[in-house]
Parts: structure tokens; C-alpha cells; sequence
């Protein structure tokens, strides 16, 4: 099997306006913080089975804030 | 009451409180955003927009400096400047940054996730007062209340001046709109409410909202009691008949449609996308800006002093956007609604208004998995800027 590049999801802290959609889709992904806002939990890899997930969250993003690389 | 000139053209001529809006507005945004899909309208002093699509309302909330916050209701007579600041709806950047950050923790997931037990305990307390009655009011004897007592119980003030707040947002925002002159002495009637639960927290600090104003720094230094005056009273007014109204539009649309309320009880997972879904289909709350340098979006020229009808709920039935936005889809799975706004202004209360909207249904559906609207009576919906049932007669089919 050729390697499968690993997908990961991050936050444009920038764009991130705390609509906490993505923390609803995918809660094994994505966190809130003190404020509200959201973060990646550890360092956003996306484990087998929460791909499907990590593209919800990032097709909810009102904001367009969840980002996705290595897909 | 004076009554208005129905409207001739929705393009030219756009009014919000005309009664074919406040009965379905739906078909008329559809319209506009196909010819036009700006509107305009001389009923509103300097001129009002209506802008239809989401990327443009986008733009608009995205861009401070063309289009301000100072005044976010549209009317046909502007108040003056100041006559009625809230921190941080009414700011814009700068001073918005710092006045949003202040409000942030107290309404973050997991602040809004301590208050699920009150909230469930309100909701079982107006069922249970329902008795075995056939026929309820699900705006009038059960939204209604609901986030009322949740922000008195926030506040840390009897739930019975609930009364007294909802008289204040009537006037505030319906009466008020007509009929300016009511605005600044209900304003000065909630600035006294709560001048005086400062003056009682001040004294003797607790667990409620008007304690962690009281106990917040900026830069190292207190809010001004101003401040903490406009903060608490936008509280009042931003949290109440939106939420009341997200929650009665929810149970509209169950009592509507049989399929949908015999899929969401079959299949209580359905309730996060359902949740999302009556928010975006039925959008409680449309804001407004007003241009203060000139700009063109979506092809329109908007000038200064021209008040903007930002309505995130004619964003959310883009088909640009939305698959088939006309159609409620109970578990859309691509749902980036607008309905807590777009930008820095986004909704503060969002994790608190999305978890009483959660809870009142989940706690309805519980105890009435059947019922429908009562044959031959009509549901009447709230007009103007928030919208949302106001009377909505339900027969109950079946109990849990
Ligand atoms: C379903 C219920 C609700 C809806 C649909 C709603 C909608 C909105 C929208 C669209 C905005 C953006 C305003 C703008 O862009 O100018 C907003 C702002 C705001 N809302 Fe809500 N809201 C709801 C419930 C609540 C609740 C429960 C609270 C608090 C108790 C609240 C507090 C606020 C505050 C403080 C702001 C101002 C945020 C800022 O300017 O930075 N809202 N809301």
C-alpha cells in the first residue's frame, strides 16, 4: 500500500468567529476555548474514520475558518 | 394606529412591517435576489437597502468601515447617535473588540452547558403546568417563557420580573419602531432596573452575569458603570424574543409537518442537524448598519447615511449557497448558516440560544410526541426585525 499523506485539520484563528459548528460536527477534532473560539485538539491530524467528519466541519464553517491539508 | 401604504414594488419599495412580509417573506426575497438583488426603499430616512444574497450580506458585515454598527435598527426616523448604545452590538472596531472580549467567557460552551439542568427544570415546569389541557399556546404558554427565566436565572433576579422584561422589548423593538418617542423612556426604565442590581452586586458580589461585569478588566482597569449599564440591557433585548422566537418557529415547523416530527422523535440523533436546520430555514433575527462611506456591493451603490436591512435570514435561503433552500431537509448534512450573523458581531449568545433551542424541543417532543397545529385557528407571527411565532395554537395528538 502506497502512504496515504495524513490529513489535518486546522483553525484560521484570524477568520474563527466562535459559531462552534465545527466543535458540534466533529467534537474528537476540534475544541473551544476559554471564549469560545474554537482550536484543533493535539495537533489536528485526522485519525482513520473522521474524514468524512473533518469535511463536515469544514463545509459548516460559516466563516470558512476550518481548513483541511494533505487531502 | 397610522396604517402604512402597501407596498407596490418590492424592489423600489421594500417595507418590512408590511403585512405580506410578516406572513411569509420568503417568496419576496426569492424574488428579489433573482431581479435585482438589491433593495430599496424611501420609507426609511436617508434611504433603506435590502440586500438579498448571502455573499453580499457577507461583505456588508464583513466591512465596518463602509457600513457601521451605530445604528442597528432600521427606522423611519433615525434616533440620534447615542440614544440607545449597547456595547457591543452598536460598536464597531476599535472599541467592539474589546467590549465583545469582555462578554466571551460567560456565554462559552462550557459556561452555557452548567445552565442545561436549569433550563430542562423551566421547560418541565411550564409543561407540566399545561395539565392534561388538549389545546396549548405553544408560543404564549411555553416559548415565551423560556429564555426569559433562563436570563433571570443568569442575572440572579426572580423570574417574575420576566414580565417586565418582555414589556421592555415589546416597546423597544416593535412599539418602538412606529413610534420612537417610547425608546428613550424605556431605556431609562432599564437603566434604573439595573442601576439597582449594580448598586446590590456591588454590595454583595455573586454567581450571575451582573457580578462578572461588575468583576471584569480591561487593560487592568473596571468597565465604566455605562459600560456595564449597555452591556446588561443588550443582554436583555438581544436574548429574549430571539430565542423565544427560535424555539416557537421550531415547534411551528413540527407541528406542520408530521413526517419531520415522527422522524426527529423516531430518531433523536437527527436533533444537532434539525437544530441547525430550523435555524437556518426559519432565521429569528435580521440586523441592520448603516453606510458611513460610500460603497458598491452586489452591483448597488450605497450611500452614505442609507440604513441597510441586514437580513442573515434572506442570506440563509440562497440557492447560491443552500441546496434546494426552500426545502426543510432535517438532516442537511452542508448547513454554514447565518443565522447568528456572519463576522465580528457574530451572535455572543449562539451556545446558549442553541442549547435552550435543544432542550425545549427535546423536553416538547418528550412529553407531546404528537401534535399539530389546531385546525382553523392561525398562528400569527411577531413583525419587524425578530421574527417568530407570537400565537400558535396546538392540539396536543399524543402524549408520552
Ligand atoms: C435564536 C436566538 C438568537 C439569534 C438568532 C441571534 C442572532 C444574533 C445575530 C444575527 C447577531 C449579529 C448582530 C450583528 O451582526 O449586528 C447577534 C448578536 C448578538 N447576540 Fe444574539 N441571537 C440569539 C440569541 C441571543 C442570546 C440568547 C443572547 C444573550 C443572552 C444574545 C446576545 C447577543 C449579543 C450580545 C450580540 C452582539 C455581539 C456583538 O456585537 O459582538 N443573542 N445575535
Amino acid at each position: 500500500m502506497t502512504e496515504a499523506r495524513q490529513l489535518r485539520v486546522a483553525i484560521a484563528a484570524d477568520r474563527c468567529q466562535g459559531h462552534n459548528r465545527c466543535c458540534l460536527v466533529a467534537p474528537e477534532l476540534f475544541e473551544a476555548d476559554d471564549e469560545g473560539n474554537a482550536r484543533v485538539r493535539g495537533d489536528g491530524s485526522v485519525p482513520a474514520g473522521l474524514e468524512a467528519k473533518a469535511k463536515r466541519a469544514v463545509a459548516n464553517c460559516p466563516e470558512h475558518a476550518v481548513r483541511l491539508t494533505g487531502a | 394606529m397610522q396604517t402604512r401604504p402597501p407596498v407596490t414594488d418590492w424592489a423600489t419599495d421594500f417595507d418590512h412591517f408590511d403585512p405580506q412580509w410578516t406572513a411569509n417573506p420568503y417568496p419576496i426575497w426569492a424574488d428579489l435576489r433573482q431581479r435585482c438583488p438589491v433593495a430599496t426603499s424611501q420609507r426609511f430616512e436617508d434611504g433603506g437597502y435590502l440586500p438579498t444574497r448571502y455573499d453580499d450580506v457577507r461583505e456588508i458585515a464583513y466591512d465596518a468601515e463602509h457600513f457601521s454598527s451605530r445604528r442597528v435598527i432600521v427606522r423611519e426616523h433615525k434616533l440620534p447617535l447615542g440614544a440607545s448604545t449597547a456595547p457591543p452590538i452598536t460598536s464597531d472596531p476599535p472599541e467592539h473588540t474589546a467590549a465583545r472580549k469582555v462578554l466571551l467567557p460567560a456565554f462559552a460552551p462550557k459556561e452555557i452547558a452548567r445552565l442545561e439542568d436549569k433550563t430542562r427544570a423551566v421547560c418541565r415546569s411550564l409543561l407540566d403546568a399545561m395539565g392534561d389541557r388538549a389545546e396549548v399556546d405553544g408560543a404564549v404558554d411555553y416559548a415565551q417563557h423560556i429564555p426569559v427565566r433562563v436570563i433571570a436565572h443568569m442575572l440572579g433576579v426572580p423570574e417574575e420580573d420576566g414580565d417586565l422584561f418582555r414589556s421592555w422589548i415589546q416597546r423597544v423593538l416593535v412599539d418602538g419602531v412606529r413610534n420612537p418617542q417610547i425608546v428613550p423612556p424605556t431605556v431609562a426604565e432599564m437603566t434604573a432596573y439595573f442601576d439597582q442590581r449594580i448598586d446590590e452586586r456591588s454590595a454583595q458580589p455573586g454567581e450571575d452575569l451582573v457580578s462578572f461585569l461588575l468583576a471584569a478588566r480591561v487593560d487592568g482597569a473596571p468597565l465604566s458603570r455605562e459600560h456595564v449599564l449597555g452591556s446588561l440591557r443588550l443582554i436583555l433585548i438581544a436574548g429574549i424574543d430571539t430565542t423565544w422566537s427560535g424555539i416557537g418557529a421550531s415547534l411551528w415547523h413540527l407541528a406542520t409537518h408530521p413526517q419531520d416530527r415522527a422522524r426527529l422523535v423516531a430518531a433523536p440523533g437527527l436533533m444537532q442537524t434539525a437544530i441547525e436546520e430550523f435555524l437556518r430555514a426559519y432565521s429569528p433575527v435580521t440586523m441592520a448598519r448603516e453606510v458611513v462611506k460610500e460603497r458598491d456591493v452586489g452591483g448597488c451603490p450605497f450611500k452614505p447615511g442609507g440604513q441597510i436591512l441586514l437580513s442573515f435570514p434572506a442570506a440563509n435561503r440562497d440557492p447560491a449557497v443552500f441546496e434546494a433552500p426552500d426545502e426543510f431537509r432535517i438532516d442537511r448534512e452542508v448547513n454554514p448558516h447565518a443565522a447568528f450573523g456572519l463576522g465580528r458581531h457574530r451572535c455572543i449568545g449562539s451556545n446558549l440560544a442553541r442549547m435552550e433551542m435543544t432542550i425545549a424541543i427535546q423536553e416538547w417532543l418528550a412529553r407531546f410526541p404528537d401534535f399539530t397545529e389546531t385546525p382553523g385557528r392561525t398562528t400569527t407571527w411577531s413583525e419587524g426585525t425578530v421574527r417568530g411565532p407570537r400565537r400558535m395554537p396546538i392540539t396536543i395528538l399524543r402524549r408520552a
